[in-house]
């Protein structure tokens, strides 16, 4: 079944645990800083101050963790796909080794304080040329094997990958530009406004081309082959998908309503901010409709679950993101924990839930062995559901708290209603809450780590009783 | 037609990259070519090697994932923080540093707000001044000496102009010093705001000797004033305002108006007394009651 002979599983298995290993290490991170914010005694400089573990926990979980469960999947998908083995196995093993080198320093070298200091392209010089020579070994083994396919047709999630590895290139590569000083430091080679817009064309696009496109790739391939059923309409895929692609890069500048960017680019940006909910909600209802008359299957098929719920929030998130790029709403909510709420709904909700359904999908298949357990997937499940929910729904209310708090001025006198060390001792309670919903994530994360372990040992275990039984 | 784009991956992978290429061009690369994108105020001056060194320590330490740099033209936020961003401030600044967080205040217009040795204070721990403030301490930083040769290379990595003088300006200077430097520089570009007139002129204190208004006084400068005048206004940052006889010897109207709008160094204040500044203004947070309740406070400390 695991059919070794005909595909190429090292570099499946090696980037999959990879992203779980790094994927663990950053949420831990993540709840540490969570702590940080209430108690900030355990900023211990210069280390492990908040302004320099934040950078870890961001980079960690969209490269050591996102990227690496892109590269395992899509080695995956790919060959399924074109039915043939990966056009470049060895490169693939190579560019593992290469990657988790690459992590590591990334994680030490921002704890050291070298950073860019732009939003998720903090890395430093050489290793943003490590990351491009990186994503290269990763577009040729995937166009390679691609051109190479022994299926005629291209299926919706062949569409999404090559999207990714286009998009991703166009917007790491310019916006990453920069002019090196020392091994450790340089400077952006643009400057001040401009700098800015760069900036956000890639930071949403960065989203857009990691937290979204391949997570669709990975929804429209494993959705359909663990429930049995096909996707509900080709068309709307096909709508779908190129009118995501062209309108993504047109609304990184919702990230800047009110800053001194020209108005017009504000504007336009949000307008096609509003247009994109049409495209992510073309996926969500393919989504719902190829459940159709089959909604037993949330109960009867353990993954079915993960992929539904994880696509609703994708749908929650895209109207919610859309609503947040409104002037209106902006002026309220940006700056704001709200924008945490949301940036965590998607990730938590939507890009981890989707990623571990596909994991439990291929680890089994990959290892020629069944999942460890179903019970213990539920359980996953459930605390990762819940983690994110206390998380986004605490941070959403303490958002629109702290934005009515700064804006609020007293009828009577006309003066601000509230100093800012006010508004700072209101978030406590919120914060702490947070920490909790983060920890049960955590504990979700952590069950989800030893069913996947299981997996694999109780696969080496009946791999060495087959062989004692062969007799050899 | 409509289905073999899908069986041809080299064209598939043509076609994706001009789509994401058309948004790509008119928002990000075309405006980039226009003079729109580049604009600098006269008033406008480049970074001093200290002045960068302190940047790079605020891009070092992750300062932007707290606090933002852009005032945004909304009525609340111009009160609370002074007069909005202008695109033409950012000229040097490679990278932006604008940040997406407002974990901490906004600080574009923070030089001249406070005094040098309020930021060394605060750095050094700012929960000593806010007891519920979460921004780390920083006093570590002045165990790091500057390289003046480093800051060098970096000066001309931005053709900032830098002569031998400002590099030996360098020397036995640390992380924080430069910090705080740059913490100075921060929104000069751009004139203070005008202060309101909250008074006419020559208003008396309606509250005067008022014993509610005292005791909210006294409240008010615990939150607001003790961090710098220290506990009972003893003095600390800020001088000693109970035993000060100028202080007690002006007129109720010079005494609001330093409160509500603070002091810049080189003023000349009733008396002839020229001020060294570091006093913030407090028109937009307290309004004309409450400072009143804090002459009446002051004023009653006077020879206890
Ligand atoms: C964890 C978030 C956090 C980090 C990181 C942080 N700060 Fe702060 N900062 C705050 C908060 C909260 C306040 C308001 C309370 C106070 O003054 O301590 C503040 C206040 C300030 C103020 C006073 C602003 C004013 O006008 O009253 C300055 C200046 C400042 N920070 C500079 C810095 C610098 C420079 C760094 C990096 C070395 C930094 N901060 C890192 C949270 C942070
Ligand atoms: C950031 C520190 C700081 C804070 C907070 C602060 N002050 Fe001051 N204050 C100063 C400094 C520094 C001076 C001296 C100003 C000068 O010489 O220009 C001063 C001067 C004064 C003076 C004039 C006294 C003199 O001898 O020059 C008064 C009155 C005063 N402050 C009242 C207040 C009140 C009331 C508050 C609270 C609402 C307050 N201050 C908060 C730093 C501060
Ligand atoms: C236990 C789970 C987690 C906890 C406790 C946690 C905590 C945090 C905290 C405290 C911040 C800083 C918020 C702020 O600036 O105010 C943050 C930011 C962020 N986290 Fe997490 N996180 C968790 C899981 C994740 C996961 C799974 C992902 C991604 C896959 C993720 C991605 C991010 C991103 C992208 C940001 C930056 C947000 C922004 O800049 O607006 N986090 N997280
Ligand atoms: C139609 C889709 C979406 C739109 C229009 C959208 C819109 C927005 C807007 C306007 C902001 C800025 C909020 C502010 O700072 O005021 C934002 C922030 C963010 N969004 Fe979304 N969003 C969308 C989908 C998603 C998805 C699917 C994810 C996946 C995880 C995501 C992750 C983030 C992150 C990480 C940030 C924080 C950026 C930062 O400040 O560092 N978004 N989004």
């Amino acid at each position: 079944m695991a059919d070794d002979s005909v595909y190429e599983w090292r570099a499946v298995k090696g980037f999959c645990l990879s992203g779980l290993f790094w994927g663990a290490v950053s949420v831990l991170i993540g709840l540490f800083i969570s702590i940080q914010m209430w108690k900030p005694e355990l900023n211990i400089g210069p280390f492990l101050t908040f302004g320099r573990l934040r950078a870890v926990h961001t980079n960690g979980l969209a490269f050591g963790f996102a990227v690496a469960e892109i590269f395992a999947l899509s080695y995956y998908m790919v060959q399924r796909l074109t039915r043939r083995r990966l056009l470049f196995p060895k490169l693939a093993v190579v560019q593992l080794y290469i990657f988790n080198a690459a992590i590591l320093v990334a994680a030490l070298s921002l704890l050291a304080g070298f950073t860019k200091s732009k939003e998720y392209a903090e890395l430093e010089w050489p290793l943003s040329i490590g990351v491009v020579i990186l994503w290269v070994m990763f577009a040729v083994n995937i166009f390679g094997t691609i051109i190479k396919r022994k299926e005629e047709q291209m299926y919706i999630t062949l569409w999404y990958l090559i999207a990714t590895v286009i998009g991703v290139a166009v917007v790491y590569i310019v916006n990453n530009l920069s002019i090196p000083v020392s091994l450790t430091k340089s400077y952006s080679i643009y400057a001040g406004v401009n700098d800015a817009n760069v900036e956000w064309w890639y930071g949403h696009n960065a989203v857009g081309f990691v937290f979204t496109t391949p997570i669709l790739a990975m929804f429209y391939y494993f959705l359909p082959k663990s429930t049995g059923l096909p996707i509900f309409s080709h068309r709307l895929s096909i709508v779908a998908f190129w009118s995501l692609v062209f309108a993504y890069l047109w609304t990184g500048a919702h990230h800047l309503v009110y800053t001194p960017l020209p108005d017009w680019i504000q504007t336009v940006g949000i307008a096609f901010t509003m247009f994109l909910i049409a495209p992510s909600w073309g996926s969500v209802v393919n989504g719902y409709y190829t459940m159709g008359g089959n909604w037993d299957k949330m109960k009867s098929n353990y993954l079915t679950k993960f992929f539904i719920i994880g696509i609703t929030f994708y749908g929650l998130q895209t109207l919610q993101g859309p609503t947040q790029g409104l002037r209106v709403v902006s002026q309220l909510v940006h700056y704001t924990d709200w924008v945490i709420g949301h940036v965590h709904m998607g990730t938590m909700g939507w890009v981890a839930m989707t990623v571990g359904a596909s994991m439990y999908y291929v680890i089994p298949r990959i290892y020629d062995t069944e999942i460890y357990s179903i019970k213990l997937a539920d359980t996953h499940f459930w605390l990762v559901l819940i983690g994110q929910l206390i998380f986004s729904i605490s941070m959403w209310i303490l958002g629109i708290q702290q934005g009515s708090m700064w804006k609020a001025i007293s009828p009577d006198t006309g003066s601000l209603t509230y100093t800012f060390m006010e508004q700072v001792t209101a978030n406590y309670p919120y914060w702490k809450v947070r920490t909790l919903g983060g920890a049960i994530f955590t504990v979700g994360l952590c069950v989800f780590a030893f069913n996947i372990v299981m997996t694999i040992v109780q696969a080496k275990k009946n791999q060495a009783s087959a062989a004692a039984a062969g007799g050899r | 037609m409509a289905g073999s784009i899908y069986k041809k991956p080299i064209l598939f992978a043509i076609v994706v990259t001009f789509t994401v290429l058309s948004g790509s061009i008119v928002m990000m690369l075309l405006p980039m070519m226009s003079d729109s994108m580049h604009p600098k105020l006269s008033t406008l001056k480049p970074y001093t090697p200290l002045q960068l060194a302190g940047r790079d320590v605020y891009q070092e330490n992750g300062c932007f994932y707290c606090h933002t740099q852009t005032v945004r033209p909304l009525k609340a936020e111009v009160m609370r923080y002074g007069e909005y961003s202008k695109a033409g401030e950012f000229a040097y600044d490679q990278p932006f540093l604008w940040g997406s967080r407002r974990i901490g205040p906004d600080i574009a217009r923070e030089g001249g707000k406070y005094n040098d040795d309020w930021h060394y204070k605060h750095f050094n721990d700012p929960r000593a001044m806010f007891a519920d403030s979460n921004m780390p301490a920083y006093g570590w930083l002045k165990d790091y000496t500057l390289d003046p040769q480093g800051m060098e290379k970096r000066m001309k990595a931005l053709s900032f102009p830098c002569t031998p003088a400002d590099l030996q300006a360098l020397a036995g200077k640390t992380k924080l010093d430069a910090l705080v430097a740059y913490m100075q520089t921060l929104g000069s570009a751009v004139p203070r705001k005008a202060e309101a007139a909250m008074i006419a002129q020559g208003e008396k204190n309606p509250l005067a000797g008022n014993a509610d208004a005292i005791s909210d006084g006294r409240k008010l400068f615990e939150t607001n004033c003790s961090a710098c005048h220290g506990i009972n206004a003893k003095g600390g940052i800020g001088p000693n305002l109970e035993n000060n006889e100028w202080l007690h010897a002006r007129s109720d109207e010079t005494f609001f108006s330093i409160i509500a709008n603070g002091t810049t160094a080189g003023q000349e204040l009733e008396g002839g007394k020229k001020t060294k500044g570091g006093m913030p203004s407090w028109h937009e947070t307290l309004d004309k009651k409450k400072i009143w309740s804090l002459v009446s406070y002051i004023r009653s400390l006077k020879g206890k």
